[in-house]
């Protein structure tokens, strides 16, 4: 149950990619589980009229939000306490950790309850409280399946989406200890709700995530589908809910724009299931000891970057990883990342730094499907050059004499040097003239030899004309 | 502590720097539907369909003196007996050949051995078939609505707004609800986790029952 692998030093992308695209099982439920979602998707946004005055609502919240980010989270703070909650803040991860622990400790548990939240899994909670003898319950079906399984999760939203029925099946009977057991959902499902009950009775302390938290009034909230969200943050006597610091909406009624574009754009539902609110403590209802820990680990550097600060209005739909053409033949794993798919190409490289996952950038084919489903409307495609750029001016800041002599360097220097100066521009053109010769057939390049014959291995070069605009242009008088 | 303090301090800086050179944000354009001009008896049927759409169960009755037998047929029909319900449950709803067990913080386990529970709720919403509970009259406290595996809800139609907007909106003005536990519900507990085959019923209640009054609340029936 040990998740060891830290997935920073891991395989990059491209290579990663290879292993998932050997594994046909993986790409067949992939391509089925995407295509379904995408439908669904497709059809309730477009019954929403006003889905484009939601979607240009959404991120103009969301960016006001970014610009005055610290007097929200003070708001907020104040909000939360005021209504008998405890507010926590946290640098990183590790001190994130070490607070639940310490909140964990006090209550003398051996097992807390979990609702599926990404925060906590970036985070690596469950690994921290294992160390302090605490075992987290995951009490999603799908985060139950693989943390029974001993893997990770490979989809936002639906974590198992890479296992069919039989292999839950063979999984629930070897673990759950149920032998009677078909592969009809119905059964499987019901097998984790038997597993499952005793514990959310037993849990004295249950954990949780937040999509949102107001700052005005301190309202936090949960959005799912199971009712293990409703069972974790309503029945445990202490919740501990761990929240990035970007999480915040200004107002309750910002409400009104977020539940119309979370559901529609993540489950393909009008509404989900379940949404459970909750501000601080109620007297009679609930959880009495409510703890918010307010996580930074890495998010204030992403808001400094100018272009990369938006990847930070994610609402977590993963509307994004569905209609990738990428993410659906390369599964979640090859990201090797907490947040697999195009949010995740632009997240985790911000979030733990370029150098610590260089290739992810390059992890798409920037066909633009990511930016026209974002709900709230964040230019991936354009992160992702940003990006890009990046990682060359990284790699070369940090590779010393060899980096900045390698040939791509010295190439693009002598590009820049040529188009900074008409002159040696045109002499350039005359040089790529003569030297098209050999190559040119029927006005295309179809094989370039040495060094840029990677560049033709897929797809043909155009000749170089044999009069250029210049040339014409001087021609005429 | 002192380490806490630090965090929150450090944490504040770093943003104000990583802001240095943001440029003003524009005002919120806020373009989207916030109000409907549906009749009520437009919104009586579209509730109703979208939440039949989501495979909970709704029966329309046309007054609130049907109440009674409606909830007692509705509970047989289940083969549910036992049933729990929130204190302020009117006496005049209460079914009579049924055994009915008054929540006064029972605990979860006598929850989990009840068959069905029967609330009100605060509004739902038509456009997306959401009931919303908010602790307020006869709803009872959380548990109550979660741990049974039947829920049968009671709808008036003057609780039916039309839009998310709306309810949002009524949630903070007059109800001021949003100080206390909110909970939106859009048909049973489900998951798509298995192949994105939607299963009804994982954790909350399995069966989802609406009863909707399609005359207004009068001060007799509340």
């Amino acid at each position: 149950m040990t998740r060891d692998t830290d997935r920073s030093t891991a395989l990059p992308f491209e290579r990663a990619a290879k292993i998932s695209l050997q594994d046909s099982q993986l790409r067949r439920n992939l391509g089925n589980a995407t295509q379904n979602i995408r439908a669904k998707r497709q059809r309730v946004v477009d019954e929403m009229d006003d889905w484009e005055a939601l979607r240009e609502a959404g991120r103009a919240i969301k960016e006001r939000v970014m610009h005055d980010l610290d007097e929200y989270l003070l708001q907020l703070e104040a909000s939360v306490t005021r209504a008998g909650g405890h507010v926590h803040w946290a640098r990183d991860a590790a001190e994130a950790n070490r607070i639940v622990q310490g909140i964990v400790g006090s209550h003398d548990v051996t097992e807390v309850i979990k609702v599926k939240s990404m925060t906590t899994d970036e985070i690596k909670l469950n690994d921290a409280l294992a160390e302090v003898g605490v075992q987290a319950i995951e009490t999603d079906l799908a985060e139950l399946i693989i943390q029974l399984a001993g893997e990770e999760s490979s989809h936002i939203l639906v974590p198992a989406i890479h296992k069919n029925r039989a292999e839950i099946r063979t999984l629930f009977q070897r673990t759950l200890g149920v032998s009677d057991l078909s592969d009809d959902p119905r059964d499987l499902a019901n097998a984790a709700r038997r597993f499952l009950r005793d514990k959310f009775f037993a849990a004295k302390v249950g954990i949780s995530g937040a999509n949102f938290g107001v700052a005005e009034s301190g309202t936090v909230c949960v959005v799912e589908s199971e009712g293990n969200g409703r069972m974790c943050t309503t029945l445990p006597q202490v919740l501990v809910t761990v929240m990035g610091i970007e999480k915040i909406i200004p107002t309750w009624q910002d409400y009104e724009v977020f539940l119309q574009l979370l559901p529609r754009s993540s489950t393909g539902e009008r509404m989900n299931p379940y949404t459970s609110f909750w501000t601080g403590v109620t007297d009679g209802d609930g959880p009495q000891e409510f703890h918010l820990i307010l996580l930074d680990n890495g998010r204030t550097r992403v808001l400094a970057d100018e272009i990369g600060r938006q990847a930070l209005h994610c609402i977590r739909c993963s509307a994004c990883l569905n209609v990738c053409p990428v993410y659906e033949r390369a599964g979640g794993h090859a990201y090797r990342s907490t947040y697999p798919g195009p949010i995740g190409a632009i997240l985790t490289p911000q979030l733990k730094g370029i150098d610590q996952a260089p290739s992810l950038p390059y992890a798409s084919s920037l066909c633009g499907a990511c930016y026209e489903v974002c709900p709230v409307k964040i230019n991936i495609p354009e992160v992702l050059v940003h990006l890009r750029g990046e990682v060359v001016r990284d790699r070369q800041a940090r590779g010393g004499l060899r980096e900045r002599l390698n040939t791509e360097t010295l190439a693009m220097k002598f590009l820049a040097s040529i188009f900074a100066n008409p002159s040696r521009y045109e002499r350039a053109q005359r040089l790529a003239r003569l030297a098209n010769g050999p190559f040119a057939r029927n006005g295309a390049i179809e094989r370039l030899p040495g060094y840029l014959s990677g560049w033709t291995a897929m797809r043909d070069l155009k000749a170089v004309p044999q009069q250029s605009f210049r040339d014409w242009w001087r021609s005429r008088s | 502590m002192s380490e806490r303090a630090g965090a929150k301090e450090e944490i504040l800086g770093r943003i104000r720097a990583a802001l240095r050179d943001a440029p003003e944000s524009s005002p919120i354009p806020r373009a989207y539907r916030r109000t409907s001009e549906e009749t009520m008896e437009a919104r009586i049927t579209q509730f109703a369909e979208m939440a039949s759409d989501y495979r909970a169960h709704v029966r329309l009755i046309t007054s609130s003196a049907q109440l009674q037998a409606t909830i007692e047929q509705a509970c047989r029909e289940r083969s549910a007996r036992r049933i729990v319900i929130p204190a302020d449950l009117p006496q005049e709803w209460r079914p009579k050949g049924l055994e009915l067990l008054v929540d006064e913080n029972l605990p979860h386990e006598s929850l989990n051995d009840v068959d069905g529970v029967v609330t009100a709720c605060a509004i739902v919403v038509a456009q997306t078939g959401t009931i919303i509970l908010d602790g307020g009259f006869a709803q009872g406290r959380r548990a109550i609505t979660l741990i049974p595996d039947y829920h049968l809800c009671i709808v008036f139609a003057d609780q039916i707004v039309g839009l998310v907007p709306e309810a949002i909106t009524e949630l903070r003005t007059a109800r001021q609800s949003t100080h206390r536990p909110i909970t939106f519900i859009s048909g049973p507990s489900a998951t798509s986790d298995i192949e994105l085959s939607r299963v009804e019923g994982v954790h909350g209640p399995r069966t989802l029952e609406i009863v909707i009054v399609t005359e207004p609340r009068t001060s007799a029936s509340i």
